[in-house]
């Protein structure tokens, strides 16, 4: 299960954490604040770790079980930190029908890692999405904003190289 | 005000972002200041023209060239040929498939002629962070003529009915009577909600992101209608955080409206006031399921609950909801604008108006498409698509995305509409279109859709949680050549049960995709099951790669290539694949130069 409980040690800073008090505070007493506000905890911390979410529950004063369901259940949320590059292959029908799936595979077996993994080093982190939108281009990969479409398998070696040597 | 000679028109949609028109726009902007223009020139950033395989696209008006696949250094002789000299550059004019000729002007090309832009009207042609391009392409009349002419909900209601719109966003239930129920239900506290469903899960589609990409306030004025015609003064739009230029765009748009007065208190001076908030989505497909996606915006896990109660008498907080689609609401200022004659005059008996699709996959033309209902999909894969390319064989249309079915190449002069895609065992869906030529497997792409649904389950109700697992698993096994000819009776057994019995749309119809290629494609079925053969030799586990030691010239890049060292051989002569070891990834032969590998 890709999105269980991180090893991670929680890193929060005590400006991230002020920022997510002041956003819970703007929400409190709203109904239905829950999604927004693991949306904007999300984009302060990167991720939803354990910690996070006590703040989150304590705050809005709502059970921890209740957050963790929510966390748990949409796809954008993670329970774990993403890599420096953050690479996502995408699984829409548009691209699938176009061989995305020989895409995921040739990244997989680059980087030994599998969709939700991150690699050791932290550099890479690899998700399966569902269309991003961009199926003019398909097949589609993106490492954080940058989209490479039209992609084969044998072009994923040489463009991962690229981002090990930035480092 | 200087007279604007001349407007370029540079798409800023998703498609042709991801092909760097930012920098096309930039390119034009330093240029045009460069020839001191900007006095005469307009650079207006726009929508979704379409043809998204072609972009970055740029128009240029009067002439309304089109040119396709521009980059930043064809900015230069754009601007000097074109915009200073008047003569238009050949070279990058957008080319239909076939003939090799280019058209001028974009209602010339095979790609549009064919079209009727309804919901896409305003897509392409004002910017859309602008409130008063809006304004001026007719923009906010009709809600102006509403609060001042103060017209009974009734008759906005009676003319929706009469124009026969149905939902866009794939049951097709009429939306004249949505808002009558919505209308007629009472609250107890007089309370009542708008909502849109901008949640496109459906991979592959991308319809409504580019209404509310090239024409957001289209949909904002039609909700506000709505508030007034139901008697709501809230609304909230639902829409996937994956979208972030709609989502910034409607933000925009959003503000625009509330300095203009015309969202907030008060709106034009009249006692009717109604607001909007946005919702992001989290990535969950059911949520695009109506009962799932007010449980969402409630702040909860999106689970579907029973029906009835309907939306409309018991919605979001309790309350009546009247819930459309993006594509529905960008219909409805037009009809109201237009009158309902002129919308029932476009279509079939049962569905009125045009229909947007998002056509993608093995298909030369991607992009996006309004046709009037009923035209048929040949017109659609052939002349507007321009077929598959590369000369292969078209094989099959899916619609529907995974609650729609597959549509066979023998079935092509079907008519696209709501009753009859039901009635050959798709349906119509929000308005993917997805185009699979002779090189795609029918039961992988079943299993495809399948295992979109196993993840996508929320998990509530046993027998879409277990049952579209369980169906995964009997795929995976014909698939990895494992299969009985009795698997595929206990296969469409289950789909029935699963049809009858899950609790919400989405495991009523993960069975359809299924079901139709079952019906359509069994040959295929059948030839994984006793020959262990996969026709279109896609299924890995029936795979073998070999070497044509006629052709193989012991160049030595495939076993240098191969991840698990399966191919073995002496330099200059011809190699050999162990089969035992190959994993079947394919890179051998992509890596060949001389064509030596073979699939079977």
């Amino acid at each position: 299960m890709p999105n269980c409980k991180t090893a991670v040690p929680y890193k929060g800073t005590p400006a991230q954490e002020e920022r997510l008090r002041k956003v819970i505070e703007e929400h409190k007493g709203q109904p239905g604040a829950t999604m927004p506000v693991l949306q904007a905890a999300q984009e302060i911390f990167g991720y939803l770790p354990e910690e996070v979410q006590i703040m989150v529950a304590e705050g809005l004063d709502i059970p921890l079980s209740e957050v963790y369901g929510v966390a748990t259940f949409y796809s954008f949320f993670s329970l774990n930190p993403k890599g420096k590059y953050q690479i996502s292959v995408c699984l829409g029908t548009a691209c699938y029908v176009k061989g995305s799936a020989d895409v995921l595979s040739a990244v997989e077996q680059k980087l030994s890692i599998t969709p939700g993994g991150i690699t050791s080093d932290g550099l890479f982190s690899l998700d399966a999405c569902r269309c991003i939108g961009a199926c003019g281009l398909a097949p589609v990969m993106m490492i954080n904003d940058d989209v490479y479409g039209r992609l084969t398998p044998a072009q994923v070696g040489p463009i991962l190289d690229k981002y090990i040597k930035m480092g | 005000m200087n007279h604007v000679r001349c407007h370029v028109m540079v798409c800023a949609g998703t498609g042709c972002t991801s092909s760097e028109s930012p920098k096309v726009l930039a390119a034009f902007e330093k240029e045009i200041k460069a020839h001191k223009l900007q006095d005469e020139v307009r650079i207006v950033k726009t929508g979704c023209f379409g043809l998204c395989s072609q972009g970055p696209i740029v128009m240029i008006f009067p002439e309304g060239a089109c040119y396709s696949k521009v980059t930043e250094l064809d900015v230069p002789e754009i601007v000097s040929e074109h915009i200073v000299k008047g003569r238009i550059v050949t070279r990058l004019l957008h080319m239909e498939g076939d003939e090799g000729k280019s058209a001028t002007s974009l209602s010339d090309t095979q790609f549009y002629k064919h079209q009727l832009r309804i919901a896409l009207r305003n897509c392409g042609v004002i910017n859309p962070e602008s409130i008063d391009e809006y304004l001026g392409a007719d923009g906010y009349t009709a809600l102006e003529r509403i609060l001042t002419e103060q017209t009974p909900p009734q008759e906005i209601i009676d003319c929706l009915k009469k124009s026969g719109l149905r939902g866009r966003g794939g049951a097709g239930f009429s939306t004249g009577l949505k808002w009558q129920f919505t209308h007629d239900a009472v609250s107890e506290d007089g309370v009542k909600y708008v909502c849109c469903n901008a949640d496109e899960g459906d991979p592959g589609a991308f319809m409504d992101r580019s209404v509310l990409e090239g024409d957001p306030f289209s949909v904002i004025e039609a909700m506000t209608i709505a508030g007034y015609t139901i008697g709501s003064n809230q609304g909230y739009i639902y829409i996937r955080a994956e979208y972030p230029i709609a989502v910034k765009r409607l933000e925009i748009a959003i503000g625009q409206a509330r300095k203009y007065g015309l969202l907030g208190k008060n709106i034009l001076g009249s006692d009717f006031s109604f607001d909007i908030e946005l919702r992001l989505g989290a990535g969950a497909f059911v949520c695009g399921e109506e009962t799932a996606l007010m449980t969402s915006i409630e702040g909860h896990r999106g689970e579907p609950r029973p029906r009835p109660p309907f939306p409309a008498n018991k919605g979001l907080f309790g309350k009546p909801t009247l819930l459309n689609n993006v594509e529905t609401y960008a219909n409805i200022t037009w009809i109201l604008n237009n009158g309902w004659e002129k919308f029932a005059a476009i279509g079939t008996e049962k569905s009125k108006g045009t229909k947007v699709f998002a056509l993608g996959g093995k298909i030369t033309n991607t992009g996006l498409v309004e046709i009037p209902m009923g035209t048929t999909l040949r017109t659609i894969v052939e002349d507007i698509g321009g077929g598959c390319p590369n000369g292969k064989k078209f094989k099959a249309a899916q619609t529907g995305g995974p609650s729609g079915g597959c549509i066979p190449a023998e079935l092509i002069d079907t008519p696209i509409d709501y009753d009859s895609l039901t009635a050959i065992g798709s349906m119509m869906g929000s308005g993917g279109l997805i185009v699979m030529d002779e090189d795609n497997c029918m039961v992988d792409i079943a299993k495809f859709f399948l295992e979109f649904c196993v993840d996508e389950s929320c998990g509530k109700c046993a027998p879409c949680r277990i049952g579209t697992k369980r169906l995964y698993d009997l795929l995976c096994k014909i698939t990895d050549g494992k299969g009985t000819l009795e698997d595929l009776d206990t296969i469409e057994e289950l789909c029935y049960h699963l049809k009858s019995s899950a609790l919400c749309a989405l495991g009523q119809s993960a069975p359809n995709p299924v079901l139709s290629t079952l019906r359509y494609f069994r040959d295929e079925y059948v030839a994984h099951v006793v020959e262990k053969r996969c026709p279109a030799g896609v299924c890995r586990n029936l795979l073998r790669y070999e070497i044509d030691p006629g052709k193989c010239k012991g160049c030595t890049l495939c076993a240098k290539n191969c991840p698990v060292g399966a191919i073995t051989g002496a330099v200059k002569a011809p190699h050999i694949i162990d089969q035992n070891k190959c994993i079947k990834c394919g890179l051998c032969q992509s890596n060949c130069r001389f064509d030596a590998i073979t699939k079977r």
